[in-house]
C-alpha cells in the first residue's frame, strides 16, 4: 500500500476538529502522546460492547471470547518487535512500569552496593529515577553516557564507562528532547562484551522507528500504547525468555500465581507472573489495533514519512532569526524539533501559537538534567508523526513570527 | 491572542516598573516553579504601621509570570501587611484581566505565592496560600 498521509489523516478523528470556531487543529505534540485512529477507538468499543468479561479462568463465551482478544494483542504486539515468542510481552501500564518492573524483580534480585548502572545523560525521567531509587535503597552506582553539544551519545566515554564491569547499561532508542536516535544495536552489542545486561527504552523509538528485538538483541525493551496510536494505560515490556523466567514477580495478586495457600503462593509462568490483577483488557486489545494499524501502513514507510517531515522542519525553523534547534541534523534523529526562541519563554511561544491552532509542548520534557546540561530551563517542542504535514510546519512557523511580532 | 497577551501583559513584561531588589528590605522571599523553571524574588519594605512603603521584584520566566509579579508589586504599595494576607487568586486574574488554563495559572500565580510566603514569614511557599 502506498503511504498516503492526506488519506490516512480521515482515520483520525481529532486532527479533523478545530480547536475554537474556524481555527483547524494542528497538533505537532505527538511525542507526548498520538492521536487515535478510529480502528483503535472501534476496538475498544466492540470489546466494551460485545465481548466484556475477565480474562483467564473464566469458561463461559464471553470470557472465553476477552481471553482470546487480549492474547491476540499480545501476539500481534510481539510479532511488531519481532519477539520470540508472546510470553515474552508483558502488559504493564506504561514504558515507565515497564521500567520499574525491570528496577524492582530483575534489578532487585542481581544488584548489590558497588554494582554499576550505566544511563545517559539524554534518558526521560522515566529512565532515571527508578535507577536513583535504587541506587538510593541498594547503594548501586550510576553512571552516565554523556551528550555531545550536538546532541550525540559520547561513545569514547561510553567504551570507558563499559572498562568498569557494569551490570545494566540502560539507555533511550530515542531522545524525546533532541530526537536523537541512539545506535541500539551497537551500544547493546558493545554492552554484552563487557557483561552487561540491557534494557532499551523504545517509549519512542518503537512508535517511529522499524524495531526488532532479535537483530538488536536486546534483554528489555520497554514502550507504551499511547505513544503509537493506542490508548492510555497500557504499555508493554518485552524481555529475553531466561531473564524473565529467573525474575521473581512483580506484583502480587491475582492472576501471577499458580497456586495460593495462607502462607504462601507459586507463581505462574510468563508472562502472567508479572501481571497482577485485572488488566487494562480493553486497552490491550485497542494496542494490537494500533500495531495492526502501523503495520497496514509499514513502519518503513512511517520512519520515512517522519524524516521528511523533520528535514523540513529544521530548514524552515533555522531561516527564523532567533530560533535555535536542539540536537543532531535531520539525519540523525526522529520527528522532534526542540528549539528556543530569543528573549521569549517557551510558554508565551506554545500558548500564542495556539492561538492559530498549533498545540505544541513547553517545558522540560520529562528531561531535566538534559536540560541543565544545554543551560536552558526549557524548550518548545514539535514533534511529527505519520500523519504530520508539511503545512502544518508552515503554520508553526507562521506562529513563530506572529510571537515575534509581539515580543518584537 | 490579542486577548491572552493583553497589551499590558506585554508592555509590563518588556518594560517592568518594579523590577529590582530592595537592600536593606524588611520582608524577602524567593521561589521558583520548577515546571518550567520560572523564579520570582520580592523584597519589600515596610513602615511602622505595617504598611509597604516599597516593594521590588527580580527573577526570570514567561511574559505571564514575571508581569504579574510586576503588577503584583504595584498593588501592595501601601497595603497593609494584614491585606496582603487577604489576596487570593482572584486579584491576580483581575489584574492581568485574562482567563487562564491551569497550567498557566501556576505561572501567574507564582508571584503571590512567593509574596505570602514572605508575610506569613514561611519556609517554603504553597498552591494553599493563594487558593
Amino acid at each position: 500500500m502506498s503511504f498516503d498521509v492526506f488519506r490516512l489523516r480521515r482515520d483520525f478523528p481529532t486532527l479533523n476538529r478545530e480547536v475554537r470556531p474556524g481555527v483547524q487543529l494542528v497538533y505537532l505534540d505527538s511525542t507526548a502522546t498520538t492521536q487515535k485512529p478510529i480502528q483503535v477507538l472501534e476496538a475498544m468499543e466492540d470489546f466494551y460492547r460485545r465481548s466484556n468479561a475477565n480474562i483467564h479462568r473464566g469458561v463461559h463465551t464471553l470470557a472465553e471470547e476477552a481471553t482470546g482478544m487480549y492474547e491476540r494483542a499480545r501476539e500481534k504486539v510481539a510479532r511488531f518487535i519481532n519477539a520470540p515468542s508472546s510470553e515474552q510481552v508483558i502488559f504493564t501500564r506504561n514504558a515507565t512500569e515497564s521500567i520499574n518492573l525491570v528496577a524492582y524483580t530483575w534489578a532487585r534480585a542481581n544488584l548489590k552496593k558497588g554494582d554499576l548502572i550505566i544511563l545517559t545523560e539524554m534518558e526521560h525521567h522515566s529512565n532515571l529515577v527508578p535507577w536513583q531509587m535504587l541506587s538510593t535503597e541498594k547503594g548501586v552506582i550510576l553512571e552516565f553516557v554523556p551528550v555531545t553539544d550536538d546532541g550525540l551519545l559520547d561513545f569514547d566515554a561510553y567504551r570507558t564507562l563499559l572498562m568498569r564491569n557494569p551490570r545494566l547499561v540502560s539507555f533511550t532508542g530515542m531522545s524525546n528532547v533532541l530526537g536523537t536516535i541512539t545506535p541500539a544495536a551497537e551500544m547493546i552489542h558493545m554492552a554484552h562484551d563487557a557483561g552487561a545486561v540491557t534494557l532499551v527504552d523504545g517509549a519512542q523509538s518503537v512508535p517511529h522507528l522499524p524495531v526488532d528485538v532479535q537483530a538488536l538483541d536486546a534483554d528489555f525493551l520497554a514502550f507504551s500504547a499511547h505513544k503509537m496510536l493506542g490508548p492510555t494505560g497500557i504499555g508493554a515490556l518485552y524481555g529475553k525468555k531466561s531473564l524473565l523466567e529467573s525474575m521473581p514477580p512483580f506484583l502480587g495478586g491475582g492472576d501471577m500465581i499458580k497456586t495460593v495457600h495462607l502462607h504462601n503462593f507459586l507463581p505462574n509462568d510468563i508472562p502472567h507472573k508479572f501481571e497482577a490483577g485485572t488488566p487494562a483488557i480493553a486497552e490491550a486489545i485497542g494496542f494490537g489495533a494500533a500495531v495492526d494499524y502501523l503495520q497496514s501502513i509499514g513502519m518503513d514507510a512511517v520512519a520515512a514519512h517522519e524524516r521528511d517531515m523533520i528535514t523540513y522542519a529544521l530548514e524552515r525553523l533555522v531561516e527564523i532569526p532567533g530560533v535555535k534547534v536542539f540536537g543532531p541534523a535531520a539525519d540523525k534523529k526522529g520527528g522532534v524539533a526542540s528549539f528556543t526562541l530569543e528573549g521569549v519563554h517557551p510558554h508565551d511561544v506554545a500558548q500564542i501559537v495556539d492561538n492559530i491552532g498549533v498545540a505544541v509542548r513547553a517545558g522540560h520534557h520529562c528531561a531535566q538534567p538534559l536540560h541543565e546540561k544545554f543551560g536552558i530551563p526549557a524548550t518548545t517542542r514539535a514533534s511529527f508523526y505519520l500523519y504530520s504535514l508539511k503545512d502544518e510546519v508552515d503554520k508553526l512557523v507562521d506562529g513563530i513570527y506572529q510571537v515575534k511580532k509581539i515580543f518584537g | 491572542m490579542e486577548d491572552l497577551y493583553r497589551e499590558i501583559i506585554i508592555d509590563r513584561f518588556k518594560n517592568p516598573q518594579y523590577r529590582g531588589h530592595l537592600d536593606p528590605n524588611d520582608i524577602h522571599f524567593e521561589d521558583d516553579n520548577p515546571l518550567c523553571g520560572d523564579h520570582i524574588e520580592i523584597t519589600l519594605r515596610v513602615d511602622g504601621d505595617g504598611k509597604v512603603t516599597e516593594g521590588r521584584f527580580d527573577g526570570k520566566g514567561c511574559a505571564i509570570s514575571q508581569s504579574s509579579a510586576d503588577l503584583l508589586i504595584e498593588s501592595v504599595i501601601g497595603k497593609s501587611i494584614e491585606e496582603i494576607k487577604q489576596m487570593n487568586k482572584q486579584n491576580i486574574l483581575d489584574m492581568l484581566g485574562i482567563e487562564l488554563g491551569p497550567v498557566r495559572l501556576k505561572c501567574a500565580l507564582l508571584s503571590l505565592k512567593v509574596l505570602k510566603a514572605g508575610v506569613y514569614g514561611l519556609g517554603e511557599s504553597s498552591d494553599a496560600l493563594v487558593e
